[in-house]
């Protein structure tokens, strides 16, 4: 359970993030949806403890970020949008250094990295040195490596960004699987399509503001569109930066 | 296992398995060093040997102005020439080190016994040429104090009139302390090595994370920024000493290979050296990496941080230099600074001198302590927010 209130960030003139406020329920996936530049990474990393927002508070799990990040951190699960790898290692390597930094004993280690490299169907490729690895074989890594210490909520910044569509279907049912094990998933997209197959709850982020949130219906029901993708336009006033 | 330790073992794998890394580390980084000085140490020698064994070559003109000081020159082994047509154009030209011109009229101030002149033609911006100007100025030095004595002897004066004072030339220095001066450069290569030697890893680890996009997911990790930048910084630390270890040993192999003692000198470069250099050279091994680490996390990008930390190499070059240039005695105070206590400190050993126990504890402690404030410094820099942000 994620719950964002009144989040503020400005680089300099600029407010990237101008008082957000949303949450994301266990067992559901819950999508953020908005034009590149409209403020979902900030967002995402003040979220991640990355960023030190300007005002607002964060919850993970009842836990206040800005008074306990390290307690924060160990409930989340994150894949940012930048997601280099160590080349010289290899894939379960990588996935075992952050196993290790999250303090897990070697037993739970090797269970819980078995137990990804089967889920993320990786097993052929985790001995070998991630030099050379495709797009999706490097998220799948990426992922594995953010999902190590089983935490409840997961965060994915624009997780299929550069993947093929084999890769991108895995990637989806990957998500609904987390789902379907009562985790809370929060990602965020600018692919239209995508938030409407995948998600429960939908945030409409825009210029650093929510301009529409709620289940796809109620969306529907707020703009009065029966399409969801028209119902997106309309609430962000453009197409521009968005994409089916 | 503290997080710290995580890191650091991960960075020295990861290192591990590059090899260009280790190739430049391990051995361009700390064999070069040894390679240099031998060699150079090497060319040296064999120059000092042959300027001093070989007969001087002194090009005269107008040697017939002077029948009995040319007479004396060869009989003193010296090898007179015909001298060029323009002995300034050739001198200019460094075709000769030097040229002895005997004026027309030197044959009849001599008969006079006026003072007659003699020229002697040389450069003296020509290290070069040093060593023969200052043997022909001897030479006739010797033959012009003969003559006055026997002047003297014909009117009836003992020489000794004219002498009242001679200098004895009380030399203190031992074999092993002229060749301080040929080691010189050695403190340089020492503290070079250990810099040298944790650049490229402390380089990677911090900008070159950062580049390739991996510094930000390492962060969200719930550890203490300055827990992730302690492994880093020791890893580079733990390279740094390595290099200076593997160069040390390289050093005790090459240095007794070089024939210093036909040159009267003495290089002390055994096991016990070997262990007293390390002990006070690792040290700024941490400075080296705390440095290397700031900048790295100060950088904008990896070509910059690569750039800023090749400059900062150069860096400690500098109290060597200026020691090269202008040796100082020592003073107390020195030995409570990094660098120039190093540069002391590495002279004596070399020199066979026994270290003073204070002084090695003084500079060992300054530099750990200016490495642990160093250290503190990057930490803080770990801890900007946009050091993770990549894009």
């Amino acid at each position: 359970m994620i719950e964002i209130n009144d989040l503020r960030k400005t680089f300099g003139a600029v407010k990237a993030v101008d008082g957000v406020s949303f949450s994301a329920r266990d067992g559901e996936i819950t999508g953020l949806l908005g034009p590149n530049g409209a403020g979902k990474t900030t967002t995402l990393r003040m979220l991640y403890t990355l960023m030190r927002p300007e005002t607002g508070s964060i919850r993970v799990d009842g836990t206040d970020i800005s008074v306990d990040p390290d307690g924060a951190r160990r409930k989340l699960g994150v894949l940012p949008d930048a997601r280099g790898l160590y080349k010289r290692l290899t894939a379960r390597e990588n996935i075992e250094y952050f196993g290790r930094l999250h303090g897990l004993d070697e037993a739970t280690l090797k269970a819980r990295t078995d137990a990804l490299i089967g889920a993320l169907d990786i097993g052929d490729i985790a001995g070998r040195r991630t030099e050379g690895f495709s797009n999706g074989q490097r998220v799948k890594t990426a992922i594995a490596r953010a999902l190590v210490h089983d935490p409840r909520n997961v965060l994915l910044d624009e997780p299929t960004n550069g993947l093929d569509v084999m890769a991108t279907r895995a990637l989806r049912k990957f998500m609904q699987k987390l789902r379907e094990e009562g985790r809370c998933v929060l990602f965020s997209s600018h692919i239209m399509q995508e938030v409407a197959a995948l998600c429960d709850r939908i945030v409409v982020i825009a210029k650093g503001r929510v301009v529409a949130q709620g289940a796809a219906e109620e969306l529907r029901a707020q703009t009065g569109e029966a399409n969801l993708e028209d119902a997106f336009v309309k609430v962000i006033g453009s197409e521009e930066g968005l994409s089916l | 296992m503290s997080p710290w330790k995580i890191v650091f073992w991960k960075e020295v794998r990861e290192n591990f398995r590059d090899r260009r890394t280790m190739f430049s580390t391990f051995v361009l980084g700390t064999l070069m060093g040894p390679v240099l000085f031998a060699g150079l140490i090497g060319l040296m020698i064999s120059v000092t040997l042959e300027r001093a064994e070989k007969p001087l070559k002194l090009p005269v003109a107008g040697a017939a102005q002077a029948p009995n000081l040319i007479a004396w020159l060869k009989a003193r082994g010296v090898e007179v020439e015909e001298a060029p047509a323009d002995p300034e154009a050739a001198i200019r030209k460094r075709d000769h080190d030097v040229v002895l011109r005997i004026p027309a009229e030197y044959a009849q101030q001599w008969r006079e016994g006026r003072p007659a002149t003699l020229e002697l033609i040389v450069d003296r911006s020509q290290q070069k040429a040093e060593q023969a100007v200052s043997r022909a100025e001897r030479l006739i030095a010797e033959y012009v104090g003969m003559t006055a004595s026997q002047r003297l002897l014909v009117r009836g004066i003992s020489p000794e009139v004219v002498q009242p004072v001679l200098i004895a030339d009380v030399d203190q220095s031992t074999p092993q302390s002229r060749s301080g001066m040929l080691l010189a450069m050695l403190p340089y290569l020492l503290i070079l090595t250990v810099f040298a030697g944790g650049n490229y890893l402390a380089t990677d680890a911090t900008a070159g994370e950062r580049e390739r996009q991996s510094l930000e997911p390492l962060l969200i990790n719930p550890v203490s920024r300055g827990q992730i930048m302690g492994g880093k910084l020791m890893a580079t630390f733990a390279f740094a000493v390595a290099s200076l270890a593997i160069s040390l040993f390289a050093f005790s192999i090459t240095a007794p290979m070089l024939p210093v003692q036909k040159i009267g000198m003495v290089i002390e470069f055994g096991p016990k050296q070997c262990l007293l250099l390390f002990l006070v050279v690792a040290p700024l091994g941490l400075i080296g990496a705390g440095l290397l680490t700031s900048v790295s996390a100060f950088a904008k990008g990896f070509r910059e941080a690569q750039t800023y930390n090749t400059l900062l190499i150069i860096l400690p070059a500098i109290p060597s230099m200026l020691m090269a240039l202008n040796p100082v005695k020592p003073a107390d105070w020195m030995y409570s600074l990094p660098l120039l206590s190093h540069q002391l400190l590495i002279e004596q050993t070399v020199r066979g001198e026994s270290l003073v126990a204070w002084q090695v504890a003084a500079s060992v402690a300054a530099t750990l302590a200016i490495g642990v404030v160093i250290a503190l410094v990057a930490a803080r820099l770990y801890h900007r927010e946009h050091l993770a942000i990549s894009a």
